[in-house]
């Protein structure tokens, strides 16, 4: 009985042990308390706030850490896939810690939104950008856009060669020169896009065209792009900044160009990275002005020059070697409707796009 | 010369079961605790479940379901065979023969296992893919313009083999360092030759431990997400991701899932029959030193073999990170220092690593030394998540954790739980391999003596398994260095380790910023693999 007893003993204990030294071990998020405390107790409003970031810290994180350094508000960003990241806001439900959710499609934005999970944003921050680029109710708004573009090789490909549209590329002399990725969030986008537009027959056709020449499908934009340069196909459908990357990392005479296709073509549609905040926000007026930051100036340039994307207030310019967004005429459709992907997965599964 | 003719003297076979009555409180607590910590997943995916609707349970009954699962099933079967046929020389050839830099392969070879699926698909893509590193080589001599296509099931097979194999070689090893000399001794001294020894008296005394490591790579491969949807490869979880991130159907994904618990239940079962039908064969209470095999003009094919695995699962991958890193310095990337992520990766997945063994012990003890019904049902409950995506896993202990564990949620210690949560089996999988090598007789013997059960348990019991338990805990260790779905949706904000960056970095195509913390990865893991494994070694 004592022997019983003696080695329950010790493995309470360990387990005493272990667990001390975890809770020992991170002290990191109860410092962070006590700071917030002492600001307090000098009369300052505690200043801080949550972000749940499905973009990317490399892309992200020095435009964060300026926010940061202006306005002396502390921001802590959980980085994350931004389906996850949604996904996970739904999970903790009403004690979800975070006030902000910054994504990189329109997709989860909306999903958040279908579930009641973000509040209005003020029409201060609603009206600096253009409609077209965020949510009919005021629930979330775009703050960078990203096109769709084709990728050629000028090596291989004649630019006066290339299709006045993407729908184009179904002709057979485009046979095994399409290198596409399926599986990709933004090329889903621009399938739903595409059924919108066309309709669904038109898509289904166009997917079934597209296949029947022999696509190769790579597992994303950049591995795409990838293909391009290295000759294996001669066009890629891919998002513009890509291409601006791999200069930045590779050199500028790397072997690939731009296409947009004209005339509100469904092939150069513009998806946006966007923000909303989170109804168990605990500091909204910190969330405010952390989304009419990235809607400032400072920020939209940052975009411009840093990320490549779009910016999507009117007084910053593109990057350079970009048309102008009021020369792309992209599509005229709600992004919001683009959060229904369930019909677009089972369109590409159907026509064996996915396999 | 058949092992199951011999004298019990020299085979001893496992005790008869004890009722369930006699099963020590000391034992059963613990392991109660740790079933139901490796139950939350499974209750989380029933609390969604309940919430699907007829079209969700409709979607379920297609078709192309069964098209995907068929597809997981095949893979793991293949990659659970080749992996097998791969690890098992491997372990012979590391362990027992005189095989040139013997020490040095035998942790060469477990290496790949440090190496992130997501890494690795990329790295074999580059090197081996239609226009890939080799078919640039061969372009030259023999005018090669396209290599096979590796996408799809060849692509996503050889890679989980290639990274995946080093589970059953661990365990092998494990195994073949533990094993009692006498018995082999015995049949050379009978007239066997090296094969026949190996065949008739080791390989059948391996079997406890090759199933339990082809238990771990089958679930390994059903629950993996990187390599599968790098090669293209639709199986079950990649279904499942797709569900999360394109309709956030939570209930859908949850209904999928448990799908992938019911075949992990079958997997199981299986397991246990053969376990149960493989006898257990104690090694003598003295280490003794085993024979060393002289391998003569066996020497050189081996030594091949030896290093073109080392070549594809290692090398090549390793190559193209440095070529990454290379071509980023040479276009003007700066690089940041990365002690900070370094340091936070070895932290937390060094406290899992002790963490699982904690709980594995007696999870152990009780299934071997306690056999019954009850014993098993808690052991095999520990092995539901392993075959989950993490995905899965991080989104059940987001739901709990941010719910019901408030002052816990999103701490270093609930990181560490949500660690042990999914890589558990690995540490009960391989201290029950060696716990089932040691005789109960001494454990009686220290007892009889006088000696009280937390002394036996600590100066007979512990250091007869302590390869055992180091390989478990390295186990955990590794796997924990590179998980990314717990880590990101679970750490305590701003914490980003090793496997973060490289997430972060190759998602968005930075593959240079990807190439210095990846190697890091790699080095720290390959460093503490080396540690143990040498002193494992060491201690024959």
């Amino acid at each position: 009985m004592t022997t019983v007893r003696r080695s329950t003993f010790l493995v309470m204990v360990l387990l005493a042990l272990l667990l001390a030294a975890c809770s020992t071990a991170a002290p990191e998020p109860t410092d962070d308390a006590a700071d917030a405390g002492i600001v307090a107790e000098e009369g300052a409003e505690p200043q801080s706030l949550v972000v749940y970031s499905g973009r990317n810290e490399n892309l992200v994180g020095p435009l964060i850490e300026q926010f940061e350094a202006e306005t002396g508000i502390d921001v802590e960003v959980r980085y994350g896939a931004t389906a996850e990241m949604a996904a996970t806001i739904l999970e903790e439900g009403s004690n979800s810690p975070a006030d902000v959710f910054y994504g990189q499609d329109a997709g989860a934005l909306g999903a958040l939104a279908a579930e009641g999970r973000l509040v209005e944003l003020p029409n201060d921050i609603l009206n600096l950008v253009e409609s077209r680029f965020r949510s009919a109710d005021g629930v979330w708004v775009g703050t960078s856009g990203r096109a769709r573009v084709v990728a050629y090789n000028p090596d291989n490909v004649d630019p006066a060669e290339l299709p006045e549209s993407i729908l184009g590329f179904t002709d057979p002399e485009w046979q095994g020169r399409i290198g596409w990725a399926p599986t990709n969030g933004s090329f889903q986008s621009f399938v739903t896009a595409l059924r919108l537009i066309e309709g669904e027959d038109r898509a289904r056709e166009w997917l079934e065209g597209i296949i029947a020449n022999d696509p190769v499908a790579y597992s994303n934009n950049m591995v795409a792009l990838e293909g391009v340069a290295a000759g294996e196909v001669d066009v890629a459908f891919i998002n513009h900044y890509y291409l601006f990357r791999a200069r930045a990392e590779q050199g500028d005479d790397y072997p690939a160009a731009l296409y947009f296709p004209p005339n509100g073509d469904p092939g150069s549609l513009i998806n946006i990275a966007g923000a909303g905040i989170i109804d168990t926000a605990a500091n909204r007026a910190a969330a405010e002005e952390f989304i009419r930051f990235l809607l400032s100036e400072q920020a939209q340039t940052y975009f411009a020059t840093e990320t490549y994307e779009y910016p999507l207030i009117d007084s910053v310019e593109p990057s350079e070697g970009l048309p102008p967004l009021s020369e792309i005429e992209s599509p005229d459709i709600d992004l919001s409707t683009l959060s229904d992907l369930e019909g677009t997965l089972r369109l590409l599964q159907e026509v064996g796009a996915l396999e | 010369m058949n092992i199951a003719h011999w004298p019990r003297i020299l085979v001893s076979k496992l005790p008869g079961r004890e009722s369930a009555a006699r099963v020590p409180l000391h034992l059963v607590v613990p392991a109660l605790m740790v079933a139901g910590a490796m139950l939350l997943p499974l209750a989380y995916l029933l609390v969604r479940a309940a919430g699907a609707d007829a079209a969700a349970w409709q979607q379920l009954f297609r078709p192309r379901i069964a098209e995907v699962l068929g597809r997981s099933v095949l893979l793991a079967f293949t990659v659970t065979l080749s992996a097998n046929v791969i690890a098992i020389p491997l372990a012979y050839l590391t362990t027992r023969t005189d095989l040139p830099g013997r020490r040095v392969w035998s942790v060469i070879t477990v290496l790949p296992l440090v190496i992130p699926s997501y890494v690795g698909a990329f790295a074999l893509i580059a090197a081996l893919g239609p226009r890939g590193l080799l078919q640039q080589m061969l372009a030259g001599p023999l005018g090669l313009s396209r290599l096979p296509n590796i996408y799809g099931f060849p692509g996503a097979w050889l890679t989980l083999t290639l990274f995946a194999y080093p589970y059953v070689l661990l365990s092998a090893r494990g195994a073949l360092l533990g094993l009692d000399p006498a018995l082999e001794d015995a049949a050379r001294s009978l007239g066997d030759s090296p094969w026949m020894v190996f065949r008739r008296v080791t390989l059948p005394q391996l079997r406890p431990a090759l199933l339990s490591g082809s238990l771990l790579v089958a679930l390994y491969v059903l629950s993996d997400f990187g390599a599968v949807s790098m090669l293209r490869y639709t199986t079950f979880t990649r279904a499942i991701y797709v569900q999360y991130s394109a309709s956030f159907d939570r209930n859908l994904a949850a209904l999928l899932a448990l799908v992938l618990v019911a075949i992990t239940v079958v997997l199981l079962t299986a397991e246990a029959r053969e376990q149960r039908r493989a006898r257990a064969y104690y090694r003598a209470a003295a280490r003794r030193r085993q024979r060393v095999v002289r391998l003569g003009r066996w020497r050189w094919p081996a030594l091949a073999f030896v290093t073109l695995i080392a070549l594809v699962a290692l090398v090549i991958p390793l190559s193209v990170m440095a070529f990454w890193l290379v071509r980023g310095i040479r276009a003007g990337e700066t690089f940041q220092l990365l002690i900070g992520p370094a340091w936070r990766s070895v932290l937390a997945s060094g406290l899992a690593a002790g963490a699982a063994l904690l709980g594995a012990l007696p999870v152990g003890l009780l299934v071997v030394r306690h056999g019954g019904r009850f014993s098993r049902l808690i052991e095999r409950t520990s092995f539901v998540g392993y075959a989950l995506p993490g995905i899965v896993v991080a989104l059940a202990l987001v739901f709990f954790g941010a719910n019901f564990a408030t002052p816990l949620y999103q701490t270093l210690a609930m990181l560490v739980f949500a660690y042990v949560v999914r890589f558990m089996p690995q540490a009960v999988a391989t201290v029950r391999a060696a716990l089932l090598q040691i005789s109960p007789r001494l454990e009686e013997a220290a007892r009889g003596l006088g000696a009280r059960t937390p002394r036996v348990l600590f100066t007979v019991t512990v250091p007869l398994v302590r390869s055992g338990l180091l390989s478990g805990a390295a186990l955990v260790f590794l796997t924990s260095m590179k998980e990314l779905p717990t880590t990101l949706l679970l750490a305590p904000t701003g914490y980003d380790t090793l496997a973060t960056r490289v997430w972060s970095a190759t998602e968005e195509a930075f593959y240079a910023r990807a190439a210095a913390p990846a190697l890091l990865l790699v080095a720290v893991s390959a460093l503490s693999i080396g540690l143990i494994l040498a002193r494992d070694d060491a201690g024959r």
